[in-house]
């Protein structure tokens, strides 16, 4: 509890420490770490939780994009339409995506989701009437109503907060209900839970579509945040850095999604545009690299872990 | 209660179960004992639905299984312990036990109450412990046990799902004296409300619990009665039980 | 040939054994014995250098063991078969026996895969099966002949007749007598004391990690207040 009013101050603080400080353009940057978060999140649930190495997370993260950023386009601006529409939408796209992989195992569920994703990829790539290869621009960001203007990065930054809040206590809530300890069992052994009466595939492709669905709404938030959704949101990279997240943040831990999204774009931000480093800095990637191995090989739980992990010692 | 007919299975050309009938009653503990590899844990497989059956027919309580899924044969009342352990190795003790309760206690389709507030399904899950010797362990993590204590874990996980047959597949291997005694006494508790299909090497075990016991060979059933006739059975002895044991 | 001094071993935070001593000499068979969870198989795996021990020394055949790799371990000539069986579950029966058949101990008539088809008849039938395609005493039975075909100084047995059937039971003390009577030095755990008692020449009680008594074949079956304060018999 204290954890998370400590965590939830520092989110409501932060922008408004950004404007004192004058360095208001952080804003959007902060933002954009409650979007990948929240996406994070959604994959942490299938991969921490449901041990389900899921490579092909960007497909339900771009769809929800994509279905905001045509929506848009369309003349549809509204949040409470497009919204809906794009977790719908994932949801179902994970519905079709996991009933087929969720057949598989190991090494060919991570492929077999992989290349689902790389196939919605090259839709996207070839849908000319959408911007194809060069993407799409909408013209400006959803409308809420109440008098709330998105646009503007304050409220856009809060708004956001607000709904990666309550995505992460409706995780909350699930992981630690009846079907959230199934998944779990699930994970640790399909043959012993499948013995004990639960419908191992059911509950796994219910745990799947939950995600998915969180993870269409982190794409139309993700949409909004750039005015632009492009394919690169859904390709194979793109699932690779919200794997990196989790991985950073601690698989199956709560808090490590949110943390891994920091850390990984925090780095980002400073590394890429680092003066001191000078042309090196569009390597960034390399340092980034470095922590990872760092952390898989010293803390498999991750920086959640290891701060749990100090604070019981 | 359970009752079999013609069950078969085939592994690629080894007729593992050779069109096997078999009948359980109502409330008795009927032993399944054979010779190593004779089929005995594939004819578990095959009951409690993790195995097809390849021919043949399994029939509890009147109803026909066959064809049914797993899950659904829980509900109907079936459960299993596994030969080699199979346990939530990362859950404690406590939550190995209550989730196997909640199997069998209301929908698991529920997202919002947190589990942990779910008092009745922790008491009987102490319950459980407590039968088969695991009350003070409760809290740890079941992949540390000692391996006789994950085989009473193992009894465990199939007690809490409340069967009304259960498939015990060598409960007793890998016990000391003192945790069989424990296994054979609560077997003996339970068997006014449980009937128990019981695979076991110990014949200590074995002729003190069975009212039947069928003899398995080579997938097929070679002697089924009462213990003293099985004791007797010149076939069985030259099989399985060899001289020295069958005289004592 | 094996010595065992002063071992402390623990799991994270709870310690398994406190300062347990133990001396095999060659060609000697003795036994652990003990309720569950008393330490036994920490003792073995600690041996074996598979869990590390905290303090305390081990050597073998003269030399310092206890800082050393598993894998050196069992090349320098211990084999274990271990409490669970451990088969590789994507290997086969042959594979299993060939990839681990060597002559450590340098015997003039060593064990080989086909020796071991002999002594396990089934086994032999199933030889082109995987590990997790045999049937839980096949898989004990593949343990076993694991063991033996690397032709070890010191053989540790580790509840090695664990759901093996009656006959087949029999034919493993058989065959362990026998291979005491040929100077194989032995270290074995089970439940079965009483066949115990007539295979080994000693014994070593373990209570909650410490030795609580040692002594010999004939004291032991005298004394059966040892066996219900100690084995829960
Ligand atoms: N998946 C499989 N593929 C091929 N053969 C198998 C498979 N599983 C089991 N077998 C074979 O089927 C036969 C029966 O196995 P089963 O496990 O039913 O024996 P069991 O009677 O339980 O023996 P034990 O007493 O040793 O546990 C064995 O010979 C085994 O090798
Ligand atoms: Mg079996």
């Amino acid at each position: 509890m204290k954890k998370t009013i400590f965590v939830l101050g520092l989110a409501v603080a932060f922008p408004l420490v950004m404007n004192a400080l004058d360095q208001a353009f952080y804003i959007g940057f902060g933002a954009r770490v409650l979007i990948y978060a929240m996406a994070a999140a959604s994959l942490n649930l299938v991969l921490g939780y449901g041990g389900m190495v899921s490579f092909g997370h960007a497909a339900f993260f771009g769809a929800g994009a994509y279905v905001t950023g045509i929506l848009a386009v369309e003349g549809l601006r509204s949040a409470w339409i497009a919204w809906p529409a794009a977790v719908a939408v994932a949801a179902a796209a994970a519905l079709v995506i996991g009933a087929l992989s969720l057949r598989t195992r190991g090494v060919y569920f991570i492929m077999i989701t992989l290349a689902f994703a790389q196939m919605m990829y090259y839709v996207f790539v070839s849908l000319k009437a959408y911007g194809g290869d060069d993407g799409l621009s909408l013209p400006g960001r959803s409308t809420l109503g109440f008098g709330l203007e998105l646009g503007d990065e304050l409220t856009w930054y809060y708004v956001v907060l607000v709904l990666l809040a309550a995505v992460l206590y409706l995780l909350h809530r699930i992981v630690h209900s009846r079907f959230g300890r199934v998944i779990e069992a699930i994970r640790e052994n399909e043959t012993r839970a499948a013995a004990t009466g639960y419908p191992v595939y059911g509950y796994k492709l219910a745990c799947f579509v939950i995600s998915g669905a969180i993870a269409g709404l982190a794409g139309a938030l993700i949409a909004n945040q750039s005015s632009y959704v492009g394919p690169g949101l859904l390709h194979w990279v793109q699932s690779g850095t919200l794997m990196i997240m989790v991985i950073l943040g601690g698989v199956g831990r709560f808090w490590g999604a949110p943390i891994g999204a920091a850390v990984l774009l925090t780095l980002e931000e400073t590394l890429s545009g680092s003066e001191a480093l000078g042309q090196y800095a569009l390597h960034w990637q390399l340092p980034v690299g470095v922590v990872l191995l760092v952390i898989v090989l010293y803390a498999p739980q991750g920086i959640a872990g290891l701060i749990a992990g100090r604070r019981r010692a | 209660m359970l009752e079999l007919r013609g069950l078969t299975k085939r592994f690629g050309g080894l007729l593992a179960v050779d069109q096997v009938d078999l009948a359980v009653k109502d409330g008795e503990i009927h032993a399944l004992i054979g010779p190593n590899g004779a089929g005995k844990t594939t004819i578990i497989a095959q009951v409690s639905g993790s195995l097809d059956a390849d021919a043949g027919e399994i029939l509890f309580r009147g109803r026909d299984l066959t064809r049914l899924p797993q899950h659904a044969r829980v509900k109907a009342g079936l459960a299993r312990s596994f030969q080699i352990t199979s346990i939530f190795r990362r859950f404690s003790v406590l939550d190995n036990l209550a989730l196997a309760v909640q199997a069998r206690s209301g929908s698991s389709l529920s997202f919002w109450r947190p589990v942990a507030g779910e008092k009745a399904l922790f008491d009987e899950a102490r319950a459980i412990a407590d039968e088969v010797g695991l009350s003070r362990r409760l809290d740890l993590v079941a992949g540390n046990l000692a391996h006789g204590e994950q085989r009473a874990l193992e009894v465990g996980l199939a007690l809490a799902t409340r069967p009304k047959l259960v498939l015990l597949d060598e409960p007793m291997a890998g016990m000391g004296p003192e945790e069989s005694q424990r296994i054979i006494a609560l077997i003996e508790r339970i068997r006014a409300r449980v009937t128990v299909l019981l695979v076991e090497h110990d014949m200590d075990a074995v002729f003190r619990l069975a009212e039947r016991i069928s003899v398995l060979v080579s997938g097929r059933v070679i002697a089924s009665g009462a213990p003293q006739e099985i004791r007797a059975n010149a076939e069985v002895r030259r099989a399985y039980l060899g001289d020295e044991l069958a005289a004592g | 040939m094996l010595r065992v001094e002063g071992l402390e071993t623990a799991y994270g935070a709870s310690q398994v054994l406190f300062g347990l001593s133990l001396e095999i000499s060659e060609g000697e068979a003795v036994t652990l014995l003990g309720r569950n969870g008393m330490g036994k198989t920490t003792t073995v795996r600690s041996i074996m250098g598979l869990t590390r021990a905290r303090a305390g020394a081990i050597s073998f055949r003269g030399r310092r063991i206890e800082r050393e790799a598993p894998d050196r371990i069992a090349r320098a000539g211990i084999a274990l078969v271990p409490e669970g069986r451990q088969i590789f579950p994507n290997l086969s029966v042959r594979e299993h026996l060939v990839a681990f058949a060597d002559n450590r101990a340098g015997r003039k008539d060593p064990w080989t895969p086909d020796k071991v088809f002999d002594l396990f008849e089934n086994l032999g039938k199933r030889r082109d099966h995987m590990g997790n395609q045999l049937s839980g005493g096949e898989q004990q039975m593949l343990a076993i002949g694991r063991a033996l075909v690397t032709n070890p100084h010191l053989l540790i047995l580790d509840e090695a007749t664990e759901g093996l059937a009656p006959l087949v039971r029999e034919e493993i003390w058989r065959c362990l007598e026998r291979l005491r009577a040929a100077g194989q030095t032995i270290l074995v755990i089970d439940k079965y004391i009483e066949r115990l008692v007539r295979l080994a020449d000693r014994h070593t009680i373990i209570e909650r990690g410490r030795v609580a008594w040692q002594g010999g074949s004939a004291e032991l079956d005298a004394d059966r207040g040892l066996w219900h304060r100690y084995l829960g018999v």
